[in-house]
Formats: C-alpha cells, structure tokens, sequence
C-alpha cells in the first residue's frame, strides 16, 4: 500500500458541492467548519470555468505537522495525516504552515475564541478508540476502519474526485485521460470529461449483395 | 619569535581546523514531528461490520484488497464496461 490521497478531476467537477454535503452529513461537522470546498475559477466564462475540491490532501511531508509547537499531529501505516484534539492548543501555526487552508477552527466562544483545529480525517477518526463515540464526537465517522473510502469520494457524482490509494487512482486518471484522446487545454465539455465512446465496428456488408 | 609564542602559535594552528567540530547540536534527536501521538490503533485491526466490506480482522494484506476492490469502482469505464 502506498498512501491515501485525494485526485480531482477539473474536467468534471461541476461544483455541486456534494463532496462538501456529504462530508458535513457524514461526520457532522459543526457550524462555520468546512472540511472540504469546492473552488471555482473563471466562473462563468464558457470554457474556462474549472472547479476543484480541496481538504486535506494529507501530504507526505505535511507542514502542519512540522510546525506544530504541541506535536499533535501524526501519520498513520496508510498515510493518512491525522491529529490529537486532547494535545491541540488551537494555536493556528498548522494554518499558516498548510498551502491548501484545510485547517478550520470552530468558534468556541463570543469574541471570536478559537476552537481545537479541525480538519479532513480521510473518514479515519483520530486517536481515540475506532468508531467509538469519543471519536465521533470529536472526529466524525471512520470509514476506512469498515472498509470504506471517504464519503465525499464515493458520494461524488460526475466522480471528478477520487479517493484511495495514490497508485490506484492515479491509474484511474491516467486511464481517464487516455480516453479522452490526444486533446489540448482548449478541450472542454462532456467528450472531454467522459471521452469519446468506442466506435463501433461498420456493420460488415451482406455476402452477395449489391456493392 | 620566542620559543613560548611559537609554541602557542603552533598549538593555535594545530587546533584551529578542528573549531569546527565543537559546533554542539542544537536540535533534539529524541524528538521528531508525528512520534508524540501513539495511541491509535490501524483500521485492519477492527472486525469488519455485518453486511459491510469483509476482510480478515487483523490482516492488513486482506483488508488492503477489500478496499482497492473499492477504490477500483471509481473508475466506471472499468464498473459498466465502457
């Protein structure tokens, strides 16, 4: 296994937000939290509009966890980059440090009080017992310990964002743009973001009948 | 030159190339980002739920082909054979 990462597919992102949905379902993030988001730039320009959701794209060499003064970040055996709650001082240098902004912090009080960091799981929990209530509390739901991939991944519609194993989805976009035929940047709509179905073979003619 | 100034000119030659390595290290060895936090346990560990994906609790190699099979069905060129 290499490590667990997220792919999105501008080409068919059609920013319905169903990643962000599913997320904020599945884990039942709190008010003013965004795990995930869909960004959109040129909008509104016909062919030039492209939308990609961010989170946490559990880095391989994370920032966060490199400047974090309380260390409570940690990497799991399937590369997901996770963080401990109990130790987190909410202190926001895991912000500054992060190039995609997928640290959150909640409102924890009047005057702009900062909460606890929260941020992507990858649907794997945190530090506290598998799927017990502590950490769904604090977490939201582990899917991965039921065998199960991210929400936002599998709930994607158009799957424009994969989730799973960088070699495998990796493969899978490749595969993707291989369909899609020897097409430039100028390239865009439905043959772009589905490919071209195969043509069928010309139905051969009848033997004896008129040429 | 005296013979006392030569002696501590050549002690000054002989021991300046080495100032280098009196540098002290000012980094912790015994601590590295991610090793604070040991508490959780792997996903593989826990028994996989009724009427849910199954593999072998315990048994990373089976769990890890559980979930590929599901990563594959994001490709649905691959899922509806197109």
């Amino acid at each position: 296994m290499a490590r667990m990462k997220f792919l999105c597919d501008a080409e068919r992102c059609i920013e319905c937000n169903g990643c962000v949905t599913a997320c904020k379902n599945e884990n039942e993030v709190p008010w003013g939290v965004n795990r995930r988001r869909v960004v959109t730039i040129n909008d509104g320009v016909v062919g030039a509009e492209k939308s990609i959701s961010v989170a946490c794209m559990h880095c391989s060499d994370a920032p966060c966890m490199a400047v974090c003064p309380v260390d409570c970040f940690y990497r799991t055996d399937d590369g997901v980059v996770l963080h401990d709650k109990d130790l987190c001082i909410g202190c926001g240098y895991c912000f500054y440090a992060c190039p995609f902004g997928a640290p959150q912090f909640p409102q924890a009080g009047a005057f702009g009080l900062r909460g606890k960091m929260d941020k992507c799981t990858f649907c794997a929990g945190g530090p506290e017992p598998d799927r017990s209530e502590a950490e769904f509390k604090k977490y939201g739901r582990n899917r991965l310990s039921e065998g199960k991939l991210p929400a936002c991944a599998e709930m994607c519609s158009t799957k424009a964002l994969l989730g799973g194993d960088g070699d495998v989805i990796s493969d899978i976009y490749r595969d993707r743009v291989a369909r899609r035929g020897n097409k430039g940047a100028e390239a865009w709509g439905w043959g772009s973001a589905y490919g071209q179905p195969p043509k069928a073979a010309a139905p051969a003619a009848p033997a004896g009948g008129k040429s | 030159m005296r013979p006392r100034q030569a002696v501590l000119t050549a002690l000054l030659v002989a021991f300046f190339p080495l100032a280098g390595c009196m540098e002290v290290e000012q980094t912790s060895s015994a601590k590295q980002a991610g090793q604070t936090v040991r508490r959780d346990t792997s996903a593989w560990s826990n028994a996989p739920l009724a009427g849910g994906p199954a593999w072998k609790q315990g048994d990373r190699t089976s769990w890890e082909e559980q979930i590929k099979k599901r990563q594959l069905a994001q490709n649905e060129s691959v899922r509806i054979g197109n």
